[in-house]
């Protein structure tokens, strides 16, 4: 278990490597650096000073090593829109997107899993069909337009919810939050729907391949034939087996997720790191969009390990093989 | 005194797409207390099919469309799904064919044990653990408190097998039907557990239904055998008889292609032809197109008759003494 | 000519059988199978109408949405129905620059369509050319090419799109070349699947005996062979492309602002959706929508088609 987990972090930071190199090659050698990290506004002799202390004309291998250097120290230069260290606006911003991102999680486990239970027990049922005609749409349909039809149908001519915005939050852990208050959480209603509509689709999909592969199994019957009840051979014995593979892919979800929570929030004006990337590129502060892709692909990279970590300890058989080895 | 069991008429078919399937037809046997049926056939017979039946575990397409199976004086057929339960697993208990697939392998084996007793008694969970324990250590499993807390992959085969068999004897149900319980194990385990069954039955008095196509195992162990083909007995009385004077070529067949009861340096008899498909069956006799003694009589379906007293057979040419050659 | 119906090729058997045989070629039989699906062929059919729309849409469109000269301010954010100051009916309403939504919607899905489809298909030269390359030379260039193609479909193709627009800045070039980058993956992942058991089979074994060029070999021989999965693919891609252009566009990262296509109209009705003036942002949105399903439609029904071993 000690020799995969290395294995695993070592594969890990190989990737984030990888990235950083894609990262500077995409703002050194594509974009202009001074363009880059050097504010529009400085003048001639500002620029000249700040080329030298950037370090920006020694050979571009040593510049690597010194943006590398920065990066782990957690350096990733200061915004120009607004003046502070684009690492730390980012991070001002991620409560709220990750907020968003578990509540369409919640939301996709939710509405997903027992649509996906109900098609899969009754696959030849004309509302297990109806069902999945539905998560097709789910997969193909652009997100940002049914964020639209969202607005206009439950804030706008409904008026049951709001559209815009966080709503009121409330501190924990010195965070705050939006799902702590009411009207906080019925701000969350929309955004969450919206962003959760691919994973719904997703969660329908793999529950119900996985239900119809394991009613067959003869544990299954097994435990009919033990006595007891259907909704214990259900929910106990038949849920029990699909939920490592849906929990595995939702998890691994929530990166593109947090990627997707751009459009999401940009529609709804949630306050998050994604509507922030947007604003960021219409201006061009570049260096927030650089933080902000550094902390994405770490984020991707740490989910990645994380399920494969969870996933051997969820599955007893995988378990026991990484004994074994 | 009444039969434990007896199945009258029974006929499940299987509505498929491409036609009615008649995996078991008019089948009728009975079983008395303390007794073992051996039920025996190749694959595809049915005799699995009947095993299911009489558990009212028909998964559809599949239906019980006829005949009665009358257990302990009551007739089950017409039972609801919420009365079938209550049978099954506390006066009706089954065991599978494969050990691997039996037990549900994200659940521990305290779990599967425990559930079982709850879904009958309203006990307490400890006096539920409690019964648990004393049925592994029945089936001579060793630190039963260890093994409790186990999950199914961490036992071998044979092991699996006995715990199944524990949680059937968990009721002390007064039937058990075991489905070719030990074709999946070692020849020495297999011996080990046909013993400690019959060594249960005896003590507890329970009858024993014996699915198998090895005619081997059932010469040691049954009362009394019934012989299955494409769906319907072609054959039934006290084992010794059968097995030392078989009246249907089909049975006669079957046991000459048994390689103990032949003398080294002999031919092994075969039977010609292969298992029909039950979906397409040839008129009349269904083993006539394989039959040495077949003629134009056969091509309609022979009735049962009982030619010797005890001896019950469905053949117009029956291997009587007088007529061996 | 359709093949004849099922009641007549039972009755007319054996006079039917020889003339239909001689005639059965494979793109017939294609054709037939695919309309076997009625929805399939009904969403075909709308789609070459949508596609004869965009491309005939200054001839169909009662106003050219692009030029300015022709808006008129003073019919901004009409109704759907209402007669305009230049003397036709907005059929569809007007935008808040006087814009007529249908034939914004018309010129809009030219837009899509061209970038959806042109990116698709710079994307399905550069991904099946990788792809094949990995699959014929094998050991350290299909490591190298298959190694890049995980790492890019490990993240999700909107952070690929903004990271390459964050780079490149806004415009619609640029948004071509994000699709290109996202998508030619799919292509080299599927042409190199396809390949690596096309090119065990003897055809291939003998164009190698003839001392064939490899570009003769991989071109003449072995693409054709690996075409079919390759179109499921590539139907389905053009769907993602106009998707991810629509939404970059709505994002305001994509076409010019003059220039608008779906996304952007859809994007520019936003804010007056909330005051209840719906059709800015509706009527584009279900142009999209449509066009969308229905490119999915026909490759859903393309994959069971091609599929051999669907094929009765």
């Amino acid at each position: 278990m000690i020799v995969y987990l290395i294995r695993r972090l070592m594969q890990s930071t190989l990737v984030v490597l990888a990235m950083t190199v894609i990262l500077f090659v995409g703002v050194y050698a594509i974009g202009d650096p001074v363009e880059i990290l050097i504010s529009p506004d400085a003048d001639q002799m500002e620029r000249e000073r700040a080329i030298a202390a950037l370090g920006l004309d020694r050979p571009l291998w040593l510049q690597y090593l010194t943006f590398l250097q920065n990066a782990l120290r957690g350096d990733l230069g200061r915004s120009f829109v607004f003046n502070e260290p684009a690492l730390t606006l980012i991070m001002q911003k991620m409560p709220a997107t990750l907020e968003l991102a578990f509540a369409a999680t919640f939301f996709a486990i939710l509405i997903g899993l027992p649509l996906g239970l109900w098609a899969g027990l009754r696959p030849e049922a004309r509302s297990s069909r109806v069902i999945m005609a539905t998560s097709i749409l789910g997969f193909s349909l652009p997100s940002f337009w049914v964020g639209l039809m969202l607005i206009m149908v439950f804030a706008v001519q409904l008026g049951w919810l709001p559209s815009t915005g966080r709503g009121p939050t409330a501190e924990l852990f010195g965070v705050q939050w939006s799902f702590l208050t009411i009207d906080g959480l019925r701000h969350l209603i929309l955004p969450a729907i919206n962003l959760s509509l691919f994973k719904v689709s997703l969660v329908i999909r793999l529950t119900r391949a996985g239900v119809r592969e394991t009613v067959l199994m003869d544990y299954v019957k097994f435990a009919r034939a033990k006595g007891l009840s259907e909704s214990r051979v259900i929910f106990v014995h038949v849920l029990k087996n699909i939920m490592i593979p849906v929990i595995t892919v939702t998890a691994l979800e929530f990166g593109s997720t947090i990627a997707f929570s751009v459009v999401t929030e940009s529609i709804f004006a949630w306050p998050g790191m994604g509507k922030l990337i947007i604003d960021s590129i219409y201006v061009l502060d570049r260096p927030v969009i650089v933080a902000y892709l550094m902390i994405i692909v770490l984020m991707f990279i740490m989910l990645n390990f994380t399920v494969d970590v969870l996933y051997s300890v969820l599955d007893p058989r995988v378990r026991l093989q990484d004994q074994k080895a | 005194m009444a039969p434990t069991l007896e199945v009258r008429g029974l006929r499940t078919h299987f509505f498929t797409k491409a036609g009615v399937l008649k995996a078991v037809d008019d089948v009728s046997f009975s079983i008395e207390k303390g007794k073992v049926l051996g039920l025996v056939g190749e694959s595809g017979s049915g005799k699995s099919v009947t095993g299911f039946s009489v558990l009212g575990l028909v998964d559809p397409p599949g239906r019980v469309v006829d005949g009665e199976i009358i257990f302990q004086g009551r007739n089950l057929t017409g039972l609801s799904e919420e009365e079938w339960r209550k049978i099954r697993g506390r006066d009706i208990a089954m065991v599978f064919q494969d050990p691997m697939m039996t037990l549900n392998p994200v659940l521990r084996i305290d779990t599967q044990m425990i559930e079982t007793v709850l879904a009958h008694e309203k006990v307490s969970e400890q006096a539920a653990r409690a019964r648990a324990r004393e049925a592994l250590t029945q089936v001579g499993i060793p630190s039963p408190d260890e093994r409790l807390k186990a999950y199914p992959h961490q036992f071998s085969g044979g092991m699996r097998q006995r715990v199944a068999i524990a949680i059937a004897l968990l009721h002390r149900p007064a039937l058990i039907i075991a489905d070719e319980p030990t074709t999946a194990l070692d020849v020495t385990i297999q011996g080990q557990i046909l013993y400690e069954v019959q060594k249960l039955c005896r003590d507890t008095g329970t009858s024993l239904i014996w699915i198998t196509h090895d005619l081997s195992v059932v010469a040691g162990l049954a009362d009394e055998i019934c012989v299955m083909y494409a769906g319907r007995i072609v054959e039934r009385g006290p084992v010794d008889a059968v097995l030392d004077e078989p009246l249907h070529p089909y049975t006669r067949g079957l046991i000459g292609s048994v390689p103990s009861r032949n003398v080294r340096g002999h031919k092994l008899m075969q039977i010609p032809g292969m298992t029909p498909s039950l979906l397409n069956l040839p008129p009349g006799c269904a083993f006539r197109t394989r039959c040495p003694r077949a003629d134009d009589d056969c091509l309609v379906e022979p009735a049962i008759t009982e030619p010797k007293p005890g001896r019950e057979v469905r053949c117009y040419h029956p291997h009587l003494l007088d007529t061996v050659a | 000519m359709s093949p004849p119906p099922a009641e007549a090729t039972t009755v007319a058997a054996p006079i039917a059988e020889p003339v239909r045989a001689a005639e059965e070629t494979p793109f017939r039989r294609f054709v037939a199978d695919f309309a076997e699906s009625k929805v399939a062929l009904g969403a075909f059919i709308c789609f070459v109408l949508i596609a004869l729309a965009a491309i005939f849409a200054p001839w169909i469109a009662p106003q050219n949405p692009y030029d300015l000269a022709q808006l008129d301010i003073m019919d901004g954010r009409m109704e759907p129905g209402t007669v305009g100051g230049a003397g036709f009916t907005y059929i569809l309403g007007t935008d808040d620059q006087g814009r007529d939504m249908f034939s914004g919607i018309l010129y809009g899905l030219r837009i899509s369509l061209m970038v959806g489809a042109g990116s698709a298909f710079i994307a399905f030269c550069f991904g099946t050319g990788l792809g094949l390359l990995a699959a014929y030379f094998g050991r350290r260039t299909d490591a190298v090419i298959m190694r890049l193609v995980d790492l890019q479909l490990s993240f999700p193709s909107i952070l690929v799109a903004l990271m390459i627009l964050a780079f490149l800045g806004k415009g619609i070039l640029n948004v071509v070349i994000a699709i290109v980058v996202v998508e030619w993956a799919y292509y080299a992942r599927t042409v190199r699947g396809t390949a690596l058991v096309e090119r065990r089979r003897e055809y291939i074994e003998a164009a190698e005996c003839l001392a064939l060029s490899h570009q003769r070999i991989v071109f003449r021989h072995l693409l054709p062979n690996c075409l079919p999965p390759l179109i499921v693919v590539g139907t389905m891609q053009v769907a993602r492309a106009i998707a991810l252009e629509a939404t970059l566009s709505f994002l305001g990262l994509g076409v010019p602002v003059t220039e608008p296509s779906l996304g952007l109209l859809i994007a520019n009705g936003y804010e007056y959706m909330l005051s209840g003036r719906y059709w800015i942002s509706f009527y584009p949105g279900i142009a999209l929508l449509v066009t969308i399903v229905v490119i999915n439609l026909v490759g859903d029904q393309l994959r069971d088609v091609l599929n051999p071993r669907l094929r009765k």
